[in-house]
């Protein structure tokens, strides 16, 4: 019984957030490293298109709640959420053609383009602030959990609660819908494979014909929209505020480096791996452990190797490690 | 020094002395003394950026450390929470270093394999439970002291001109630390290298109220030497007898006075640096790095230990960035560590150093003075020209939320004015020759 209630606890605190949460980075990481493969720079501003694409469903979601529809026991932002995604690849195209296509155009080095995305970066913070402000704001609606704690409790009789939130449930379902359908675009269809192909060798896939511009629109619209997707799934499942979108850009380029840069199958892993080990080095186990130890050896401590403070910390060293073992990451970089 | 970029400096006295006299002195001169501060940390960017093409975006956590040594070197001391547990914190930190020691030694010394991964693993791990075993109760005693007013540590009590290269020194000891895993690797792994360290840098000093009191704040640090406050020189008879024989008024002519003395200072710290970069930009240290930068693959094959001399670079950008922290830290004569932000620590003097002309060390001079003016004028007058924009629009909800966020006009200004200068001046006001 015990033990069952260890079990419980550590898929409540542990497992299923850090499932979420990792599926979150994923999706974030996967939209950096398609940007690093095809149009070859590290996107500082990644992390401000998924607050960008978030604020576009924030406002259609109001929208829609003032309008009186809603999606049952689902959360209404999914049904705005292909607005969001409509409006953000708009937005990202317009930059490359006012600001990437020079850069490549002219064969610029990439850490000119890295500074030229900080750029990008701060004026898309700018008109975010100055759409939505800087407050947190709560958009999600519909039924709150899926598994309710209380009603596990009585189901079960154990003494530890389950709950999964609606929000879990959505993002890792969206996850797995969105990885599935990029896999499948890149393997099946000719503008995925001709992506590839780009990513691959460039002089080699424009001298076979492939024409360059569609495969750098196609890569920002799929980027945007999983951009889009992520914040949103992210704001949903936390909260939303500019700024926790800036600090996430830490854990999600962690993520995409330690899986390969360049790698989509290595961004999936990255983010599960940083999220894990973020959820478990900073969660206090004192719990569990007293469970399954004997009641005399029950810690007096949190037994909390760190603590929340610091998460952003982990995904770093994580990243150190990785850099200095692994230098191309755990799945050879950069090939789509 | 040509004709062309004396009339440009000019140009941006002007503009200081033209907030003198339609706003205020005192205002003018607080505007210069953060922008010449800024300026000099934006020199240690642009030996870093502009000499060597090293992309470091960790500027924050370089000043923040800076900002830091001041309170370890100049607050007062305080006593009893050292008693309580300083010396049990002192310990832990060494154990932690000394485990961090052995199992570098360890990974050096034995042959590959698996025993070496579990050797290894295991120092680690054993050294991080000792360490924690050591440190939380010794944290959680000294932090128990008088926590309302003290609750940290506290510095040595020296003066905060001792504080400045100390600063300069912690910045570059972690410059030492990041460039020894990320220089040998891609330009892009320095920069979010870089970033995390200075995010990592600020929550701790967030965080860790032993330390410096997190985000309790640290007040009361000392002024640097000649300095006086206000208070004392309004009560001085030589300074009320000069005030009155010019007609002037005290208590104006009092602040005035203190911030043209930091400004006299950190004019001279501005000069000496200048003076020094100059020296080692023209010298053949500074044509080596130049041709590195411009080529590594051949400054290679010439012979140039390149990995070795962006190391020795990046240290010293740093290091400048960490006494310009310093300083900072001193003049505000508090550490707020929730203030480190990365748009005005970070990216400003990012701003700067492309805005004045990249490898050039007077380009970065006038950049720093031309955007640190900027800098604060936009958050005065954005809500302003946002008021004139707005005026014909009905009063209401949106309108005020437009005035309302005319201060984020800052964030959207500052990366215009990167990309248009990316984009149709890349060499910067006064290019590098």
């Amino acid at each position: 019984m015990d033990a069952l209630n260890a079990l419980v606890a550590f898929l409540n605190f542990v497992f299923i957030p850090g499932l979420s949460y990792g599926a979150q980075l994923a999706l974030g990481a996967l939209g950096v490293t398609l940007i690093y493969g095809i149009l070859r720079f590290s996107n500082f501003a990644h992390g401000d298109t998924m607050a960008f694409g978030a604020m576009v469903t924030i406002l259609m979601t109001w929208w829609l709640q003032s309008l009186g529809v809603t999606f049952g026991p689902l959360p209404t932002a999914l049904l705005a959420l292909p607005f969001g995604i409509a409006a953000t690849a708009a937005f990202v195209l317009a930059t490359d053609r006012v600001v990437y296509r020079f850069y490549r155009r002219q064969k610029a080095s990439s850490t000119i383009v890295v500074i030229v995305s900080l750029g990008v970066m701060f004026v898309m913070n700018g008109v975010i602030r100055f759409i939505i402000g800087v407050d947190e704001q709560n958009f999600s609606d519909g039924a709150r959990f899926v598994l309710n704690p209380n009603e596990f409790k009585t189901m079960t009789g154990l003494a530890e609660p389950l709950a999964i939130k609606t929000t879990q449930l959505v993002t890792v379902v969206t996850a797995i819908i969105v990885v599935g359908a990029l896999f499948w675009f890149l393997q099946k269809t000719r503008t995925g494979k001709s992506m590839r192909a780009f990513s691959d060798n460039e002089d080699l896939a424009l001298l076979s014909g492939i024409n360059p511009d569609k495969v750098v629109a196609v890569t920002w619209i799929i980027a945007a929209g999983i951009a889009t997707i992520a914040g949103t799934l992210y704001g949903l499942d936390k909260s939303f505020k500019p700024f926790t979108y800036f600090q996430l850009l830490l854990p999600i380029f962690a993520a995409a480096i330690v899986g390969g840069l360049g790698n989509p199958l290595g961004a999936i892993a990255g983010g599960f791996v940083i999220a894990f080990s973020e959820v478990m080095v900073t969660n206090a186990w004192k719990k569990i452990v007293t469970y399954l130890v004997p009641e005399s050896m029950a810690p007096d401590t949190l037994v909390q190797l760190l603590s929340t403070d610091y998460k952003f910390a982990v995904s770093f060293t994580i990243l150190i490690i990785v850099l200095l073992f692994m230098p191309t990451g755990l799945f050879k970089g950069k090939s789509l | 020094m040509n004709a062309r970029n004396l009339i440009l400096f000019a140009l941006v006295a002007g503009l200081y002395v033209a907030t003198g006299v339609l706003q205020s002195w005192n205002l003018s001169l607080s505007i210069l003394n953060a922008a010449l501060l800024t300026t000099i940390a934006a020199l240690g960017v642009n030996m870093q950026w502009g000499y060597a093409g090293l992309f470091s975006v960790g500027t924050m956590g370089f000043t923040a450390l800076g900002g830091l040594a001041v309170v370890l070197i100049s607050a007062r001391p305080n006593v009893d929470n050292w008693q309580a547990g300083g010396p049990g914190i002192l310990l832990a930190l060494v154990l932690g270093a000394l485990a961090g020691i052995a199992a570098v030694f360890a990974w050096r010394r034995l042959a590959p394999g698996r025993t070496r991964a579990l050797i290894v693993a295991a120092i680690l791990i054993g050294g991080f439970f000792l360490f924690r075993a050591v440190f939380d109760p010794n944290v959680t005693a000294a932090e128990a002291v008088n926590p309302q007013f003290a609750g940290n540590l506290g510095g040595l009590g020296l003066p905060s001109l001792v504080a400045w290269p100390v600063g300069g020194l912690l910045a570059a000891a972690a410059a030492w630390a990041i460039g020894k895993t990320a220089l040998g690797l891609r330009s892009d792994y320095l920069a979010i290298a870089t970033l995390g360290i200075a995010e990592i840098t600020v929550s701790v000093i967030k965080n860790e109220d032993w330390l410096a009191r997190g985000v309790k704040n640290l007040i009361d640090l000392p002024r640097p030497w000649p300095v006086p406050y206000e208070v004392q020189l309004q009560q001085q008879a030589g300074f009320l007898d000069f005030v009155s024989r010019w007609g002037l008024d005290p208590v104006t002519a009092s602040t005035i006075g203190v911030k043209l003395l930091y400004a006299g200072m950190f004019g001279i710290v501005l000069g000496i640096i200048i003076w020094a970069f100059e020296r080692a930009l023209n010298s053949p240290w500074g044509r080596m790095m130049r041709a590195i930068r411009d080529n590594e693959v051949s400054a290679a094959a010439m012979g140039k230990d390149v990995t070795g001399r962006h190391l020795q670079v990046f240290i010293l950008g740093s290091a400048v960035i960490g006494f310009a922290g310093a300083m900072m830290t001193s003049m505000d004569g508090q550490l707020t560590p929730g203030t480190y932000n990365p748009l005005r620590f970070t990216f400003l003097v990012w701003v700067m150093v492309i805005v004045g002309g990249s490898g050039n060390n007077w380009g970065t001079v006038l950049g720093g003075l031309l955007i640190g003016w900027l800098w604060l004028v936009v958050e005065n007058i954005g809500p302003n020209i946002m008021g004139y924009i707005t005026a014909g629009m009905p009063e209401g909800a949106f309108r005020n939320h437009l005035v309302g966020s005319a201060e984020h006009m800052r964030l959207l200004s500052m990366g215009v004015i990167l990309l248009v200068v990316m984009r149709f001046s890349p060499r910067g006001l006064i290019p590098e020759k």
